[in-house]
């Protein structure tokens, strides 16, 4: 095998494993907008309101600190606690459920039997709300994550591969962090379907997904499962916040990540989870081969819009994703 | 009796003399958004530099500074709209820490006859003072900064990389591609093989760049960040195994933000800046007393001695030099935005003012004049200490090169003339 090949062979692998990270961020939005024909535009924000939360409370920092010495005078700033990941990791789900009932009683409810369009004009004004309230809360600082995660490439798989070519083959530099996040993807999509699949509450979820009014006439909750869903889509963003944050510190830009989804969503439908992996993976094994292909002939820098231009050829032949619904309205 | 009152009140205000109003420094800033992290310690060291100025000096030439805030979130568009809303209030000077918002600005003030001053950013061949009039970025510009990395790469190979390989990773923005064409030269010049890798905004997803370097072997890589970009680079050089010792950042990438989430494996990385690190200077017992201790810090008061707050700090003490040298020269402390110019282009910075001031080689000694906007191209390599947690200076100051600098000032500023049709002044 000559090196060159070798070295496609590694950003094909590098490019799954971006790919799973993307899918982390997308499976949020499907998860939302499967249950409730809502585009969550605050999902990204959501990613990094968990992460700045999780690191905040790890390292006992006083939430509002900055507001409260402000008006009262005061200096402090933390507990004086480090708890452990896990610990925080728990704290953290509580509250992003918390933060889904909040949003459920002061927006969604408010909402029902709106177009689209007011549902998803809710969500930026929730996404604005979340960036300034967590900004207030825990402070515009970058925050270091650490949650026990390991980085840095996996030297076992460098070794044993580098004899696979010549001397200017180095092995495959596979991230650690990379390799973490895909186990935990896996095992979040198995959960998800599983809990989907089996469970009466994801049994509900289905049904409201399928159809609001039958759902209703059955007597499913909306309420419960609507805060339901957008629970667990905290919870999946709490997820991507930890992964993403893990690689450049948990800092307000980590919200951008969101526009990494878009083009996932478009290729892998907005109503299935397999999409959202799928979908992931063709997008990060694509935009990582036409750069390391085509990217030096025309400059580079070419992964953000490639990513577009593939959903979009992927659109033509099937206008509702690789695995979304397909809606037929007659008139 | 009314005419007695009258003649009273008269003598009174003749002789309480004419009030002075302040002076006002505007400060367009960001401490909400994607690069808040780095727009917080700047606008902090800004504003409490003028806090010390007032406390303890009661002003400039007796009168109070007046630093307005208004808030950009690093938005073009919102700094323009800063700029109109603050112009009016008597602004003397405008830094708004981003080029994009600079080079918007630039003929705006022109137009208004405000001065702007962009400190190792904003449009470099603005260090020609016969066509920008009203821009000034003393005392190091962009392409200074891409010189003095090759100068220090120079010295670290006995002045010879001919044959060296030096990567550039630069964010993909009109920013991020300022050094290019200085490093072309540069590369044809010394002989070394120069690659381009473009990173897109924001630059979270870095992985296909340092794959590359990863295959390609540069013997150094060059960096041109800003905000998440500068940490996750310098998280997928210490992933690849880079020596971080030949790592190099511009000074937007070398802040204690960039090096911090990435822990120890940060350790060696440098870059470049154009004042010492560190909070190991006279002033900062005067800050102490004066600002943090009356409680009057900006902000959490939680920046000080930071790498971007010195950087915020500079840059007021540079405006208030010269706004005294505009006082002195015009022989009134109630200054104009033309009078402030007139300071700027009259400022020298010698080692004696800045021990005089608190800060010894703190910054770097130089000098403007109507030619040169620009000061001389001086800047130091600092080095990452992770077991510490601080930046060291690794370098005295290293000189850019001008005999390649300035060409392509010539040439570019040439060019903004002949399309804006501005004559040339200084003559």
């Amino acid at each position: 095998m000559t090196d060159q090949f070798l070295y496609a062979v590694e950003v094909m692998i590098n490019g799954l494993m971006a790919g799973v990270l993307y899918a982390l961020v997308a499976l949020g939005f499907v998860l939302i907008f499967k249950a409730s024909g809502i585009f969550n535009y605050a999902q990204g924000v959501m990613a990094l309101f968990a992460a700045l939360t999780l690191v905040g409370l790890q390292q006992g920092q006083v939430p509002f600190a900055h507001l409260i010495n402000a008006i009262f005078g005061t200096e402090v700033h933390h507990f004086g606690w480090h708890l452990p990941g896990l610990v925080a990791i728990i704290l953290t789900i509580g509250v992003m459920v918390l933060l889904a009932i909040i949003i459920e009683k002061v927006i969604l409810k408010h909402l029902v039997n709106q177009e689209p369009i007011i549902l998803f004009m809710a969500t930026i004004g929730l996404a604005y709300f979340l960036e300034g309230f967590g900004d207030v809360m825990w402070g515009s600082d970058i925050k270091t994550l650490d949650v026990g995660l390991p980085q840095g490439a996996s030297f076992w798989v460098e070794e044993k591969t580098a004899i696979l070519g010549t001397d200017n083959f180095y092995g495959f530099f596979i991230d650690k962090l990379d390799m973490v996040a895909a186990l935990v993807a896996a095992i979040l999509v198995i959960s998800l379907t599983i809990f989907s699949q089996y469970s009466k509450q994801g049994r509900a979820l289905r049904a409201v997904a399928d159809d609001h009014q039958a759902a209703l006439s059955v007597g499913i909750s909306l309420r419960f499962i609507w805060v339901l869903v957008w629970s667990i889509a905290g919870f999946v963003a709490l997820v991507a916040g930890i992964m993403w944050g893990a690689k450049s510190g948990v800092q307000f830009s980590l919200s951008l990540i969101a526009l990494k989804a878009l083009p996932v969503l478009m290729l892998g439908g907005f109503t299935s989870i397999p999409g959202a992996i799928v979908g992931g993976l063709i997008i990060g094994v694509g935009e990582k081969l036409f750069e390391f292909t085509i990217g030096p002939m025309i400059g580079g820098a070419t992964e953000n819009w490639f990513a577009y231009v593939l959903a979009l050829l992927f659109l033509v032949f099937r206008p509702q994703g690789l695995f979304g619904e397909k809606i037929i309205e007659r008139v | 009796m009314k005419s007695k009152l009258t003649m009273l009140t008269a003598a009174a205000v003749m002789a309480a003399g004419p009030a002075l109003a302040d002076l006002v420094f505007p400060s367009l800033s960001y401490r909400t958004g994607p690069y808040a992290a780095n727009g917080i310690p700047f606008a902090d060291g800004y504003e409490d530099y003028f806090t010390l100025v007032n406390q303890r000096d009661g002003g400039i030439g007796g009168v109070m500074a007046k630093v307005i805030e208004c808030e950009t979130g690093y938005n073009t568009e919102k700094g323009v709209e800063c700029y109109e809303s603050t112009k009016g209030e008597g602004a003397l000077i405008y830094q708004p820490l981003s080029t994009g918002i600079t080079y918007q600005l630039i003929p705006k003030v022109t137009a208004d006859g405000i001065p702007l001053h962009t400190m190792g950013y904003g449009r470099t061949s603005a260090k020609n003072g016969k066509t920008f009039e009203w821009v000034f970025n003393y005392p190091a510009n962009y392409w200074d900064g891409a010189s003095i990395a090759v100068n220090h790469i120079l010295d670290e190979n006995g002045g010879d990389i001919s044959g060296k390989k030096i990567a550039l990773v630069y964010h993909n923005s009109a920013y991020g591609k300022e050094p290019i064409r200085t490093l072309e030269e540069l590369s044809a010049k010394h002989g070394f093989d120069l690659t381009l890798l473009p990173v897109d905004h924001p630059g979270q997803e870095q992985k296909s760049q340092w794959l590359q370097i990863r295959r390609e072997r540069p013997d150094y890589v060059v960096m041109w960040g800003w905000g998440v970009m500068n940490q996750v680079a310098i998280q997928e050089a210490a992933n690849i195994r880079f020596p971080m010792e030949n790592f190099i950042g511009v000074w937007w990438s070398g802040s204690e933000n960039d090096v911090k989430p990435v822990g120890a494996a940060a350790n060696g990385y440098k870059a470049l800046n154009m004042h010492m690190p560190g909070a190991d200077f006279p002033i900062y017992d005067d800050l102490k007393t004066y600002v943090y201790d009356a409680g009057l810090s900006s902000g959490a008061g939680d920046q000080a001695g930071t790498v971007l707050y010195n950087r915020g700090m500079y840059a007021a003490m540079l405006a208030v030099e010269a706004a005294k040298a505009a006082q002195e020269i015009h022989g009134t402390a109630d200054i104009t935005p033309a009078m402030m110019r007139d300071g700027m282009e009259a400022l020298n910075i010698t080692e004696e003012k800045m021990a005089e001031l608190g800060l010894p080689n703190f910054g770097p000694t130089f000098s403007v004049s109507c030619e040169n906007h620009g000061g001389d191209g001086l800047g130091i390599v600092q080095q990452w200490d992770a077991a510490a947690g601080k930046w060291n200076a690794i370098t005295d100051y290293i000189q850019s090169d001008a005999s390649v600098l300035d060409a392509l000032i010539a040439e570019d500023s040439g060019a903004y003339a002949a399309e804006n049709n501005i004559a040339e002044r200084c003559n």
